[in-house]
């Protein structure tokens, strides 16, 4: 297995963010996660990626645990994100953006020099390979924060994708997008997936997270209430509890 | 003549002032410690020159290595804070220094008289420029030289990886965690060359007054060295360049005639400056030389090969 989850708790103060969450995804999957507002799906790429330090629980990487190490030791190692609210170097240019997210496994292993001063480092093969990937080649020395939103989104996958990671955590990249945009999306994140790497994705546009998901959990108040197929999940009674609430079987007769 | 020559030599140590604060401010630091770290310099490469008949090269060299490495050591527990926390922990460093110097009174016989850092007397009779016959002219010849070093050298590192580096985390610490870069490192990095520039500058400034005490390494000159790159702004090292000849130039020596009221309006242009020009005097992203250069902005350049 590629990522794997492990009685994963995350509370702040008396809240329980994250309670006892357990995930297994495969490798070369797309692996949804779904679940209402606040529900704790934030929390959980932010435990994946160290931002925050677990209550309790493990998380490994193909068998190797991550929980006591840093963020940038876990990039190193192959995890990468983006975020909900775009976070882009906007003082930066789109390729600077690209460059400086270089800090793979490979990338780490050069030579002090030639990493971090190496002239002409900016004309790398793989940024520019990325930059057309992301068709955003036209626009690479732009400053980020003049990009479109669309851009931006396109640009901060593209950054988070330079590390060559081996998971991808994707925190609602399809917020503020049309439904066309969304069907784009999941065109991208195929093509992302067919380049090797696993990915999971946080997503609240319900055609893109089924049409493209090979396995998706669900999470409610913390908890996992189901992990399955998308058919397996559409079809799954606590779900729809969840989404849609349920009629109070326990209501107190009126005049009792 | 003599007045220009010793204000360029002024303009001189307050450049490479500026240029420490300008490097760890880009990470997002806001270091009032500078001052600290040139006061430092300047009784290191005193001592190295008055004391023990040291060179002044070899002089400078070493109190820019040592206040690079204090600056590490400063940076590691400092960095750990942010903002105006950091503000208050680097302020607190700054005094700390100038009180130890207030205290420190280290003296040795030579040719007969007792020379080295004396408390609040101060450190007289660093004479190594008119010792060796140097005139105001070699002087500030010499300061410039190194000046001219330091900020090709941080105009250089600007163009690098490690340059777009500090600046991502200067733009955006959780962001620039997310890619890998290790934030740790990377700001003690900006600590330490900032400190080590600073020690040079301490070095020379000592020597071209020939007498130090601790009164003049106070809050004041850390308003200065911070001063310098945000009205110069973060673009490149021109700004703080720039910044420098403005305020010790202009409104620090130009503007002497007016007496008195010279500090009113000290204050009054740098807030008519931030003003007009919210991101410094050469703004945030711009190298002068692209702009002198080329007659179209990197974004209309763009906007053609999109057609």
């Amino acid at each position: 297995m590629m990522l794997k989850l492990e009685g994963m708790s995350k509370h702040f103060g008396g809240v329980k963010a994250v309670d006892d969450v357990s995930l297994t995804m495969n490798e070369g999957e797309i692996f949804g996660l779904i679940g209402p507002n606040g529900s704790g799906k934030s929390t959980t790429i932010n435990l994946i990626t160290g931002l925050y330090a677990p209550t309790s629980g493990t998380v490994s990487l193909e068998g190797r645990d991550l929980t006591a190490l840093a963020q940038h030791e876990r990039t190193a190692l192959g995890v990468a994100r983006t975020f909900q609210n775009i976070r882009l170097f906007g003082n930066l240019s789109v390729a600077e953006n690209l460059w400086v997210a270089q800090n793979g496994h490979k990338q780490r292993r050069q030579h002090f020099i030639s990493r971090w001063f190496k002239a002409g480092g900016l004309q790398d093969t793989n940024i520019d390979e990325l930059l057309r990937f992301s068709r955003l080649h036209s626009k690479k020395d732009s400053l980020a924060s003049a990009l479109s939103f669309g851009e931006m989104r396109r640009l901060e996958m593209a950054r988070a994708l330079a590390s060559n990671p081996k998971v991808l955590l994707l925190d609602e990249p399809a917020a503020g997008a049309s439904i066309e945009d969304g069907q784009l999306l999941g065109e991208r994140i195929r093509a992302v997936r067919d380049r090797g790497v696993s990915i999971l994705l946080i997503e609240h546009m319900m055609e893109l997270v089924m049409g493209i998901t090979d396995r998706m959990a669900v999470l409610n108040f913390g908890r996992k209430i189901a992990e399955g197929t998308p058919s397996d999940i559409q079809s799954n009674p606590d779900v729809r509890a969840a989404y849609l609430g349920t009629k109070n079987k326990n209501k107190e007769p009126a005049d009792a | 003549m003599e007045f220009y020559l010793g204000l360029l030599q002024i303009l001189g140590v307050h450049t490479l002032l500026g240029l420490s604060a300008y490097v760890v401010l880009l990470t997002g630091q806001v270091s009032m410690a500078q001052a600290g770290f040139y006061a430092v310099g300047a009784y290191v490469a005193a001592m190295c020159t008055a004391m023990f008949g040291i060179h002044i090269l070899p002089a400078v060299i070493i109190a820019s290595v040592s206040t690079g490495i204090l600056a590490m050591i400063v940076g590691f527990p400092a960095l750990r804070v942010r903002g105006l926390m950091l503000v208050v922990a680097t302020l607190a460093f700054g005094e700390m220094v100038r009180m130890f110097f207030f205290n420190f009174r280290w003296q040795i016989e030579r040719d007969g008289k007792l020379i080295g850092p004396n408390g609040a007397e101060g450190f007289r009779a660093i004479r190594f420029f008119p010792e060796n016959g140097w005139e105001t002219g070699d002087v500030a010849l010499f300061i410039w030289c190194i000046v001219v070093i330091v900020l090709g050298l941080l105009w250089w590192v600007d163009n690098t990886r490690a340059g777009a580096v500090l600046r991502a985390v200067g733009h955006d610490e959780v962001a620039a965690q997310s890619v890998g870069l290790n934030l740790t490192t990377i700001k003690v990095a900006a600590m330490a060359l900032g400190g080590a520039i600073a020690g040079i500058g301490g070095g020379l400034y000592a020597h071209t007054v020939t007498h130090i005490e601790h009164g003049v390494f106070g809050i004041l000159l850390a308003t200065f060295a911070i001063a310098y790159p945000i009205l110069g702004g973060l673009g490149s090292v021109f700004g703080t360049l720039l910044a420098v000849i403005f305020i010790q130039g202009f409104l620090v020596e130009g503007l002497r005639f007016i007496g008195d009221w010279r500090s009113l309006l000290f204050g009054a242009l740098i807030l008519l400056v931030m003003n007009l020009r919210p991101t410094g005097l050469l703004g945030e992203r711009m190298s002068p030389l692209k702009t002198l250069f080329s007659r179209k902005s990197p974004v209309v350049t763009n906007a053609k090969e999109t057609q």
